[in-house]
């Protein structure tokens, strides 16, 4: 344990999630991501004089996702709060929140930890909120506002303070992060912002029932980051507490260029934010068949899928972990397999490996979306049809692949185009083998004196002259055959 | 042409128009006219001139090809805290001073729609702040029969748009009394409809659940065509109400013979000056003779109403009006060096005294600590307020009430005591408080000849039945239009 032993950490979360709606909260805007600044916003938005907001039901609806997958009560009748403070990228001095009635409470979440151990954390609440725009100071003229991403919805997702270890809350984040991606409710993209996450820490000595003072972690902006800021910020507390001090309540900022948490300045936290009914708003009621409804659009999960995959396609549960810790790519997966001819324990873990490597390879390679790809799972199972039947081997298939990313055509097309398909003419490998034995008489007798490394040379030869089309087992029968006569 | 000819009714217009002896370009030229000749009431912040023009030839147009709206030959002016899009937004404040607004209010919209000429914006107390129409950062609002005198507010200037016949209609907005109150004080009918009844979308908000829009109107049939055409659900103010908008001119003429009218005695006791009080007498004795069944009814909460209203509107305000920093549009203090002296000064420099007030004690309310015993035990009271009048209404039709304890007072007298000025809201605070209609109609004139309001108050989206009554009064007294 990277601290003092004596001492137990105690961690809560508060993640905010951007819910991938077309249109903002309160108004009709875009919330498209790297538009021009301040040209996705409008009357409503800028907080004019006059205007209102009017609810988007999409985001009512993204919630009851996220609170019915987190297992939590959903409130018949929730409301709006304002969170008033004075900022430039928060256009009416106040943020719609909600505050003492939230939409979603009382949930949980469960994950495994690495040691295959499963923890259990709470869910406090999950409530709806706006984004506010963004300030950009670090220019040498005045600073500057950015307002496309006020209005975009929020989620913030409350833990309870049930982690104890900066690796449990990277689970946890990582579990969140997963539950709202498979709900495509969110993009998941921490460096760009769309999940955002906030720690409460506190430590208190081995086997202490209260909870010591706890602090605010805020800008961690990636996993690592989390884990690291939130270790940081345990050492920093038992320190504080071993050399007779106390922890004060604060805010702690994490700067991870020099890898340390430093307390905010005081007066930028000192906010009291005046909460009160949001009164140009009414109360959001969800009634039963709109939770019914939304009950059953949810998806099956990572870990179900997981073990499904594990029983049903029989893949080693390593593969199935990798392919299932994204939705798309576990779409994309099923699709190969539900494109192949002949569906058994064979061809699927073709499927599996083709996936995990030369998809996701080209994936990460190319940073594109796997739904851009030019390999579709169509293609990818016509590709292992065509190795399935002897078409074309496996090495040959990387060439196809290459040429269907490049050229953007169906397998078929690649193979007739590129005359790749394989040799498998007995008569016609046979004769070259002959010609080629025939021309290196030397080699022969050295096979024969028993030096068995000469056979590789051979094998060289025939596919080097058959351009290596010839089926690479009927060259390796025959020639045996031929050589050991 | 003078504002005799000008101060008229839209049935009288609507008589002329059709007639053939004028059309809707004279009218329109006549309103501006008499406006430009009245300009030392300083009624209006901003004439639209041309545009009403351009506006008032199309309408000519549409009647010619028979395709006119029913409020064509109407011209309205519109309290300037309603956005009418390319026009100045001012609320009477320095802080919005040369805000001009990209959008029109939805009741701007309809009243367009309904082919009504927009001829200007009128003055105002800062962000609707104030009764009396003094606190504006554009000069006070005179009271047309003497200048000395407040119109009331703080719909002054939309008040005084109609009552000296320099508009047929005017929108006002009423969030404590600022319809009924200048409409008592000048002598002409003001209508606060149900909250909810008309979309508040472009209403620059001073206390969102509270404020209504509302027409002013010579008479109780001109009130009822304007709300008419702008009352209904509007998609862009979750608040407003679905609840079908009725015929609203046909609950005029009904006759009250069996409705059963309430007087809460609370309104009728000390503070009340004796000739408000022998004016609104007579309308009681009225309604009674006609067959209307008087009753007394009791609103116990009403000794708190004041304080309520002053906590929750406050509360609300500190946060509507926490936008005007400077940062986007409105006045910015020059020079300031950071932000945080930027949003001092801007605000400091750009609001005045009476908004400044208003937004310390609702900052205050809400304060953490502070919240429960003010905010929390506000909520409550309203609560009570609003059991109050279900109870009444349980018992009779609608309420008659003074709409004010006492006639026009003189500029100045009760600018250095805001709770004075506060408690001149006490009869029609309660209507906000609770979210019903309530409409005041003249009844009379004091010694000095300053008009007299009566109040009628109904049960909530039930405009017809005070339209019905307010219209019987009405025909009951002499009229002088
Ligand atoms: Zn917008």
């Amino acid at each position: 344990m990277p601290w003092n032993p004596a001492y137990e950490p105690v961690i809560g979360l508060e993640v905010h999630a951007q819910l991938k709606t077309v249109s903002k909260a309160f108004c009709g805007c875009s919330t498209r991501f790297g538009d021009n600044p301040n040209s996705n916003v409008c009357p409503v938005c800028l907080g004019m004089p006059g205007v209102l907001p009017v609810l988007n039901r999409q985001v009512v609806e993204f919630t009851l996702l996220m609170g019915l997958a987190t297992h939590c009560s959903i409130r018949p009748r929730s409301s709006f709060a304002r969170k008033n403070y004075f900022y430039p990228d928060l256009p009416k001095g106040y943020q719609i929140s909600q505050f003492d009635e939230p939409i979603c409470s009382k949930g949980w979440v469960e994950f495994e930890m690495h040691d295959g151990t499963r923890r259990r954390v709470g869910i406090t609440r999950i409530h709806m909120e706006e984004d506010a725009g963004k300030s950009i100071h670090d220019l040498d003229i005045d600073s500057l506002v950015d307002l496309n991403r006020c209005g975009v919805p929020l989620i913030e997702i409350v833990s309870e303070p049930d982690l104890r270890t900066p690796a449990e809350a990277s689970r946890y984040l990582q579990t969140i992060r997963q539950i709202v991606t498979y709900l495509g409710i969110c993009d998941g993209n921490m460096e760009e912002g769309s999940l955002r996450c906030d720690a409460n820490v506190s430590v208190r000595k081995v086997g202490a029932e209260e909870f010591g003072t706890k602090t605010e972690v805020k800008n961690m902006n990636s996993f690592r980051f989390v884990e690291r800021a939130i270790e940081f910020e345990i050492n920093r507390q038992i320190e504080v507490l071993e050399s007779g001090g106390r922890v004060v309540q604060e805010t702690m900022l994490w700067d991870s260029a020099q890898g340390v948490a430093l307390p905010m300045r005081s007066k930028e936290e000192a906010h009291d934010y005046r909460y009160f009914p949001e009164p140009d708003l009414v109360p959001v009621v969800v009634d039963e068949p709109w939770i019914a409804g939304a009950r059953s659009s949810l998806p099956e999960f990572p870990e179900v899928r997981r073990d499904r995959y594990v029983a049903s396609f029989r893949l080693p549960k390593y593969d199935a972990d990798i392919l299932t810790a994204e939705k798309p790519l576990a779409d994309y997966f099923e699709l190969v397999v539900s494109g192949l001819s002949k569906q058994n324990d064979e061809t699927v873990k073709l499927a599996s490996n083709w996936t995990m490597t030369e998809v996701l390879r080209v994936v990460n390679e190319k940073r594109v979306a796997l739904s851009e790809l030019p390999v579709t799972p169509k293609r990818l199972a016509s590709m292992i049809n065509l190795i399935v039947n002897g078409t074309i081997s496996g090495k040959i298939a990387k060439e196809v692949f290459e040429e269907m990313m490049a050229a953007n055509e169906d397998p078929e097309v690649v193979v007739k185009r590129k005359g790749l398909v394989q040799i498998s003419d007995t008569v016609a490998i046979e004769l070259t083998i002959d010609e080629i034995l025939a021309a290196n008489p030397a080699e022969v007798e050295k096979y024969r004196a028993g030096k068995q490394q000469v056979f590789g040379f051979f094998v060289g030869e025939v596919m080097k002259r058959m351009k290596g089309k010839a089926n690479p087992k009927m060259v390796n029968e025959v020639l045996k055959k031929k050589l050991e006569r | 042409m003078s504002a005799s000819v000008t101060h008229r009714s839209f049935d009288r217009i609507r008589q002329d128009l059709d007639a053939g002896s004028t059309t809707v370009e004279e009218i329109t030229a006549g309103y501006l006219a008499a406006a430009e000749e009245r300009s030392s009431l300083n009624a209006f912040i901003s004439l639209f001139g041309h545009e009403a023009m351009d506006q008032a030839r199309q309408v000519d147009r549409k009647r010619k090809a028979g395709a006119a709206g029913p409020l064509a030959g109407m011209v309205v002016s519109i309290k300037d805290a309603i956005s009418v899009a390319g026009h100045r937004l001012t609320c009477g404040s320095r802080i919005l001073e040369n805000f001009v607004s990209p959008y029109d209010a939805t009741v701007v919209a309809r009243l367009k729609a309904a082919d009504a000429v927009i001829l200007g914006k009128t003055n105002l107390d800062e962000f609707a702040m104030g009764s009396s129409t003094e606190h504006s950062a554009f000069g006070r609002v005179k009271h047309p029969q003497d200048p000395d005198l407040v119109p009331g507010g703080s719909s002054g200037g939309s008040a005084v748009a109609v009552a000296a016949g320099l508009s047929t209609a005017s929108l006002g907005s009423d969030t404590g009394g600022s319809i009924r109150q200048p409409a008592a004080f000048t002598g002409i009918v003001g209508l606060k409809p149900t909250y909810g009844r008309v979309s508040r979308y472009g209403l620059v908000a001073f206390a969102s659940s509270f404020d209504t829009i509302g027409p002013f109107a010579l008479t109780v049939a001109d009130a009822a065509r304007v709300l008419q055409a702008m009352a209904g659900r509007d998609v862009c103010d979750s608040t407003s109400s679905s609840t079908p908008v009725p015929d609203l001119l046909s609950a005029i003429g009904q006759p009250v013979r069996g409705l059963r009218v309430g007087l809460p005695k609370e309104y009728y006791a000390e503070g009340l000056q004796p000739e408000v009080r022998a004016a609104v007498q007579r309308q009681v004795d009225l309604l009674r003779d006609a067959g209307a069944v008087i009753a007394e009814v009791s609103l116990p909460h009403s000794a708190f109403t004041i304080a309520a209203y002053y906590i929750l509107a406050t509360a609300e305000a500190s946060s509507n009006l926490a936008r005007y920093d400077g940062a986007r549009y409105g006045y910015r203090a020059k020079d300031a060096h950071d932000l945080s002296e930027m949003y001092l000064r801007s605000r400091s420099e750009g609001f005045g005294a009476e908004v400044k007030r208003r937004i310390m004690l609702g900052t205050y309310v809400l304060s953490a600590g502070y919240y429960e015993a003010y905010y929390g035990k506000g909520q409550r009271v309203r609560r009570l307020i609003k059991e109050d009048f279900d109870k009444a209404f349980a018992q009779v039709d609608c309420l008659v009430t003074p709409t004010t304890p006492s006639t026009a007072f003189k500029a100045g007298e009760k600018s250095g005591d805001p709770l004075q000025m506060y408690l001149s809201d006490i009869y029609t605070v309660s209507a906000n408080l609770a979210g019903i209609p309530g409409i005041s109609l003249p009844c009379g004139t004091d010694g000095a000849g300053h008009p007299i309001g009566v109040q009628l108050l109904g049960r909530q989206f039930d405009e017809p039945t005070i339209l019905r009554v307010a219209a019987f009064l009405e025909a009951a007294a002499p009229s002088h239009t």
